[in-house]
């Protein structure tokens, strides 16, 4: 690959860890759920550039769009924008965690290392959503019909849970 | 490019991880939880590009689950804010062994 | 379905032998009913005993009466005399099998039998040995024995367990029987547990009165520690030889001889017969043992049971006779045995305990016999000892009945076993006196009675070897054999100068003299009744005629060494490897006689002169003192075992054993482990306190340590 798409892949990779890690040591949590909105967005860049526009775009409608909206919703509606005193765990678990994710990060890193090939495939050129709704509808018929089902109970369930006890 | 998406990949999900161990308040721990799938969504489309776009339709089905799951466990999180009056892990402890 | 020993006993003899003389003859199929028909006897006079309350409250009798059932009294002697008939009619089937050839019954007739054990390489067999030794045991068991059961018929008359005595006794004479047919070891030893467990049984027969209990308990822990070595002797037996049956083992250890391992099993062996013969150490059973009825002393502890030790060792002849120092270390332990009880016999004033210790004292001379490979003489003399030492007892039973009659009939509560209270009751006993003045004269060796033959064999022999023979050439702890064997006949000889005076001094205190039991009680002495005397006078018979058995060379008076030539195929091989060919010449062997009788005579001269003049009876006599309080006392032997051996055991097993180590080990299990349930709930339960960030760190952990098994597996 040319210079400068190492260099784009670098820079979106740097964003999207930098986001990350801001994300986490925020207190209050709206400027903590910006922060992962801006890692999404990173990683639809990353996306795109591993060749998967379609899951690029839908990263941005859905998850970042969708998802994080509701998010800040539920944030601002219980009115947590103030940072709470202690949110954050002492400093020896925090100290804890992190050797913990560190040795996780290891021990992916090694996974990681010896198990893959490294000739890729082709990537389509011209139509890049028909493969996957090719994919999708034939081979996953099954697996996108319960999804639709999930997302049924998910919004039946969510409107259940939420609902104001009406007491007499 | 794989390599470099997955070690990529590896850092995000290690913070998420670090991000669930280290906060209390629940609906940060949600948004933690949502970077690991992001994490693991990277990792998907990496190998696809080894493996066809079977790695796509999964990114999709994470997708989508994720959707309900926030929908779901923030419905919860309101209640318990109903109930408990805070979204503090440390509160939430009425399931003892 | 039939218990397996019953099985066998009906079907033995009916699967042959091929090739044995003696094999389809009347002699091999009756051999299985010799101990079955003492069994039987048992099974039906226990039933009557276990029934005796039951009927006697039913029919408003006492138990007594009920126990002393027609049944009893005819089956009880009955099958042992039955058994009697039987092992005649053997014999003579032997001897009609022998005068048919020379050498046709050299080997013994082994009887096919169910499989009792069959492991591995190991296949015991519920088989029987007929042969010589086997069938002349046999004829003394079962023949004194019918004339002990019928004297028990008049002595446990007016005793409630009558029924139960002899259900005992039964089973003891068809143990005793499976002892000495046994073809090999493991039967054998059935036998021998058996007949313990029949002693203890009748030691203790008169269990209300805690002395006996202890009695029995005592015998049968002492025989334990003899079993032992018997067991272990077994178990060398088996790993040396893969054999266990007497044929096939002996002819292994036979070629074996010389060994240490044969010197090993020869020891271990003496030690299960130290124990069922009262040698030292293990003898210290038997004077306790008079605390049963008389004419159980007679039988078992005297004529029988403790003779199996004796028998034993003439059956494993070929082992002994391969251990020369093993052999020799037999007649030492008799000879000091015989010497050390004829001391404390001296001063006994119960005549059973003077009885009990001759009895020791006489085996040990049999195992000088048979340590010095005499067999033939061992077994010569157990046979005459069994004659006049059941007769002395029988005739000590008499007397004590009737003391017991005669206090019985002025309510006084003497000891009617104490010397010191009879006397003079020649006059009114004269039948037992005659009796037990031909034993006392028979056992001081006066000849032609049958002890002075037997007693002077024994020495003969032992002088025999001294002077010549493989036995001599070997050593023992460094002195030499031949040394040691003039030794045990010195021994020998002033063992019977004691046994002449001690044996006297008996008969003098309580026949002659003034009696001492009291005005009002002679009315009451009086002769016991036929059923009584007549075995006793039997007996005594045979004691006047036993001597023919086995006549010496140097008084062919009749015909000479008939026992002998009997035994020569069972032992004849063994005396010979150990005694040599040397015999001893005419003249000292005649030279030998006269010192025999002379020692005789002068014994009893001695006891004469000591007790002719009258003394006190029990209760105004005057405590032994000195060395005769010493010899009274048993050199304090009981005590002193007691004090080195009971007493830390009992203080070990109920202090550390009860209250350290079981405590210990209890408490470690209950209370421990009610104490590590609740360590381990407590952990369990910090682990479940509902502080979700907890659990968060522990899928945490566990992903990475499962993540590390697989990258780093």
């Amino acid at each position: 690959m040319n210079g400068f798409y190492q260099f784009q892949f670098y820079f979106f990779s740097l964003i999207a860890i930098v986001s990350a890690l801001l994300f986490v040591t925020r207190k209050n949590p709206v400027p903590a759920a910006l922060w992962l909105v801006n890692v999404m967005f990173a990683l639809s860049g990353l996306y795109v550039m591993l060749d998967a526009p379609f899951v690029g775009v839908i990263q941005v409608l859905v998850y970042a769009g969708a998802i994080m909206v509701v998010f800040v919703f539920v944030v601002m509606l219980l009115n947590l924008g103030r940072a709470e005193v202690g949110d954050l765990r002492s400093l020896s678990a925090r100290l804890g965690a992190g050797f913990v994710s560190l040795a996780l990060l290891a021990n992916l890193l090694v996974v990681q290392r010896d198990r893959l090939p490294r000739t890729p495939l082709a990537p389509a050129v011209d139509n890049v959503v028909t493969p996957v709704a090719a994919s999708l509808f034939t081979d996953y018929l099954v697996a996108f019909e319960l999804t639709s089902v999930v997302l049924l109970v998910a919004i039946i369930g969510a409107v259940l849970l939420a609902k104001k006890r009406v007491t007499v | 490019m794989i390599n470099e998406a997955l070690i990529v990949s590896a850092i995000l999900f290690s913070i998420g991880v670090l991000g669930v161990l280290t906060r209390r308040n629940a609906i940060i721990l949600f948004m933690c939880a949502e970077l690991m799938l992001n994490a693991v969504n990277l990792s998907f489309v990496a190998l696809a590009k080894l493996h066809g776009v079977t790695g796509h339709v999964f990114v999709v089905m994470v997708m989508t689950i994720a959707a309900a799951e926030a929908a779901v466990g923030l419905a919860i999180v309101i209640s318990v804010f109903r109930q408990f009056g805070t979204v503090e892990m440390s509160a939430l402890r009425t399931l003892r062994g | 379905m039939m218990h397996p020993i019953v099985l066998h006993l009906v079907q033995a003899g009916t699967v042959t032998m091929p090739g044995h003389p003696l094999a389809g003859t009347t002699a091999a199929n009756l051999l299985g009913l010799l101990p079955l028909l003492p069994f039987l006897g048992f099974v039906a006079n226990g039933i009557v005993a276990m029934t005796a309350k039951q009927r006697a409250n039913a029919a408003g009798e006492s138990v007594v009466t009920t126990a002393r059932h027609p049944l009893v009294t005819a089956l009880g002697p009955g099958v042992i005399i039955a058994a009697f008939a039987v092992a005649l009619v053997i014999f003579f089937g032997m001897q009609s099998v022998a005068a048919r050839a020379p050498g046709l019954l050299d080997a013994p007739y082994i009887s096919a039998g169910a499989t009792w054990m069959h492991v591995g390489n190991l296949n015991i067999t519920w088989s029987f040995q007929l042969d010589q030794l086997s069938i002349l045991m046999v004829l003394v068991i079962t023949g004194i024995g019918s004339l002990i059961h019928l004297f028990s018929v008049g002595y446990m008359r007016d005793d409630p367990g009558y029924a139960r005595y002899f259900a005992y006794l039964n089973l003891f004479v068809a143990f005793m029987l499976v002892l000495v047919l046994g073809a090999s070891y493991p039967v054998m030893f059935l036998g021998w547990e058996g007949v313990g467990l029949c002693s203890y049984l009748l030691i203790g027969f008169w269990f209300n009165d805690r002395a006996n209990v202890e009695a029995g308990k005592k015998a049968f822990v002492v025989n334990r520690v003899g079993d032992f070595g018997f067991l272990i002797a077994m178990f060398l037996i088996w790993s040396t030889t893969q054999k266990l049956d007497f044929v096939g083992a002996h002819a292994a250890l036979g070629g074996m001889a010389g060994t240490s391992a044969v010197m090993a099993i020869a020891l271990f062996l003496f030690l299960g017969c130290a124990g069922k013969s009262a040698q030292i150490p293990l003898y210290i059973w038997l004077p306790d043992a008079m605390a049963g009825p008389t004419p159980v002393s007679a039988l078992i502890h005297a004529a029988t049971m403790v003779t199996a030790g004796v028998y034993l060792v003439a059956r494993a002849a070929p082992i002994f006779s391969g251990a020369p120092e093993a052999s020799l270390l037999v007649a030492v332990v008799g000879a000091v045995t015989a010497l050390f009880a004829a001391t404390i016999a001296l001063r006994q004033w119960d005549i059973k305990k003077v009885l009990a210790y001759s009895t020791v004292s006489q085996l040990g001379y049999m195992f000088i016999a048979v340590g010095t490979g005499a067999y033939t003489a061992g077994v010569f003399h157990l046979v005459t000892h069994a004659f006049f030492k059941a007769l002395l007892f029988l005739g000590a039973g008499s007397v004590i009945h009737s003391l017991h009659a005669a206090y019985h009939h002025t309510h006084r509560h003497e000891d009617a076993q104490d010397l010191r209270n009879m006397g003079g009751l020649s006059k009114f006993m004269p039948a037992t006196f005659a009796a037990m003045t031909i034993a006392t004269l028979a056992i001081a060796g006066v000849p032609p009675l049958a002890g002075f033959f037997s007693k002077d064999e024994i020495l003969s022999s032992v002088f025999a070897r001294a002077q010549s023979s493989p036995l001599a050439n070997a050593s023992l702890a460094g002195v030499s054999g031949s040394v040691v064997l003039y030794g045990v006949y010195v021994i020998g000889v002033l063992t019977a100068l004691l046994t002449a005076i001690y044996m006297t001094r008996m008969l003098l205190l309580a026949f002659t003299g003034e009696n001492r039991t009291g005005e009002a009680e002679q009315q009451a002495l009086h002769e016991a009744p036929a059923v009584m005397t007549a075995p006793i006078l039997g007996l005594a018979l045979l004691t006047l005629i036993g001597g023919w058995l086995n006549l010496p060379k140097v008084m062919p008076v009749g015909p000479t060494g008939l026992l002998e030539h009997w035994l020569a195929p069972v032992t004849g091989a063994s005396a010979l490897k150990l005694a040599g060919r040397g015999e001893i010449a005419h003249q000292t062997e005649l030279i030998l006689i006269g010192v025999a009788v002379a020692i005789a005579f002068i014994g009893i001269a001695i006891a004469f002169a000591l007790y002719r003049k009258p003394i006190a009876d029990k209760a105004h006599a005057s405590p032994d003192t000195g060395l005769a309080g010493v010899l009274a006392h048993a050199y304090n032997v009981d005590a002193g075992i007691d004090a080195v051996i009971v007493r830390p055991v009992n203080a070990f097993a109920s202090g550390f054993l009860t209250r350290g180590f079981d405590v210990v080990l209890d408490r470690t299990f209950s209370v421990g482990g009610g104490l590590f349930s609740r360590a381990a709930g407590l952990v369990g339960n910090r682990l479940q306190d509902g502080d979700v960030g907890k659990y968060a760190w522990m899928v945490a952990a566990g992903a990475i340590v499962m993540l590390a098994a697989f990258t780093l597996a």
